[in-house]
């Protein structure tokens, strides 16, 4: 998928995704030459098609996890099918504000722990020592986390 | 006026989605996961009720006896039954847990059978239901049932095994799936009751398969000198020109199973 801005006949370069959290997608691209933005935008059949596929648009920004499709798209999974997380944290990891952790504890237990892990390698490569709502809000977008 | 747009392969930055690659890494995840593995044979019918389950378990069984590394992949997502059928543990005991950064751990069965099943990923009695727009899920929900097969084949730590057995559900769309996202097709082993019935719904599987790039391994007859009377296993058997594994009667001794498990470990 490429974009063209036909007035300066330039490829337009992915700018950012946005999961407002509907089920919907918008991604954005940018003109090089002029600046002018456009966004793709899908609807949940359009955006459910692409995540089917276990691709993201925009493209992967962090490996593909282990069972990632089967620990984000099934809504009838056990709590505790994946029994894990914890084995990679270190006491050098992020921490997490009591609002983050309330907000991590409402995800399903079934995909929870990959969750978890994806959010704490987000702050560890990003440098950030602390997890809040906003930096989960941050990383869900740019990771492409929909659902999560 | 007609624009004058240039094409996708005009444009010559790199596409950052790059789906194409995207698709590949998958197949290529597949492909690493499978080089451990010798044998991939797909158990397969096209008629359901004929006992498919049944027999990969327990031929699973008869294989890890006599020393094989055996693993099975339950890819009927939607009635699994292969970790019962192979006594391995279920709900949180037999919770697949992450052996590596890029896998699971299989369950381990009877005979030390690893196993992989949605029987041990869903909440008891619930069905397997996806996230997604409640409409048209027919469009959806196929390309998720493959992700969930790929995922399987991927990302479970398999390790070295002499055979992986897919328990296919009914039809041949599964083994389609299979076989596209396998690096090479698998051997198929062909499961029938002895009716006419179903020796015409197998006979279409098997056509869909051998069509794929299959080797059949033969045949199967299960449920033999029951209420199901007729010659399904020889029919399809001097039709396609390959051998009937065996007969397996209602209540079949154990050594039912170690006579295919014979024929069929002759390969590894």
């Amino acid at each position: 998928m490429k974009f063209l801005c036909i007035n300066c006949d330039r490829q337009m370069v992915f700018e950012e995704r946005q999961l407002p959290g509907d089920g919907t997608l918008a991604a954005a691209f940018r003109c090089p030459e002029c600046g002018r933005c456009v966004a793709i935008l899908t609807n949940p059949m359009e955006t459910q098609l692409v995540a089917s596929l276990g691709v993201k648009i925009g493209g992967r920004t962090v490996p593909a996890q282990p069972m990632e499709t089967v620990r984000g798209m099934v809504v009838t999974g056990r709590d505790n099918a994946f029994a894990e997380d914890g084995k990679r944290e270190t006491g050098n990891g992020p921490t997490w504000t009591a609002e983050a952790q309330e907000r991590l504890a409402r995800v399903p237990g079934f995909v929870r722990g990959m969750v978890k892990r994806i959010y704490g390698d987000y702050a560890r490569d990003h440098g950030i020592a602390e997890i809040t709502p906003t930096v989960m809000d941050a990383a869900r977008s740019e990771l492409g986390l929909e659902g999560m | 006026m007609a624009l004058n747009i240039r094409t996708y392969r005009d444009l010559t930055e790199p596409d950052r989605s790059a789906l194409v690659e995207q698709i590949g890494a998958q197949r290529r995840r597949v492909a690493d996961r499978m080089a451990a593995v010798r044998h991939v044979v797909a158990v397969l019918s096209g008629k359901g009720g004929v006992g498919k389950s049944y027999v990969t378990a327990h031929l699973a069984r008869a294989l890890g006896r006599s020393g094989r590394g055996v693993g099975v992949l339950d890819a009927d997502l939607n009635g699994p039954t292969i970790p019962r059928l192979l006594d391995a543990p279920g709900g949180g005991a037999g919770a697949p847990r992450p052996a590596h950064a890029d896998a699971v751990e299989a369950a381990a069965g009877a005979e030390g059978v690893k196993c992989i099943s949605m029987a041990l990923l869903l909440r008891d009695g619930m069905p397997l239901a996806f996230r997604g727009p409640d409409s048209e899920s027919f469009v959806w929900r196929g390309a998720l049932e493959a992700a969930v097969l790929r995922e399987f084949l991927a990302d479970v730590a398999w390790g070295a095994l002499d055979f992986l057995l897919v328990d296919l559900p009914p039809g041949v769309q599964r083994f389609a799936e299979l076989t596209e996202l396998l690096p090479a097709p698998p051997a198929a082993l062909i499961v029938t009751i002895p009716t006419p019935e179903s020796a015409d719904a197998v006979r279409r599987a098997l056509r869909a398969a051998l069509e794929r790039g299959a080797t059949a391994l033969g045949v199967v007859e299960n449920m033999v000198g029951g209420p199901f009377a007729g010659s399904a296993a020889d029919d399809l058997a001097r039709e396609f020109g390959v051998p009937v594994l065996a007969r397996i009667p209602f209540h079949p001794r154990a050594d039912v199973w170690d006579g295919i498990a014979k024929s069929i470990g002759g390969a590894a």
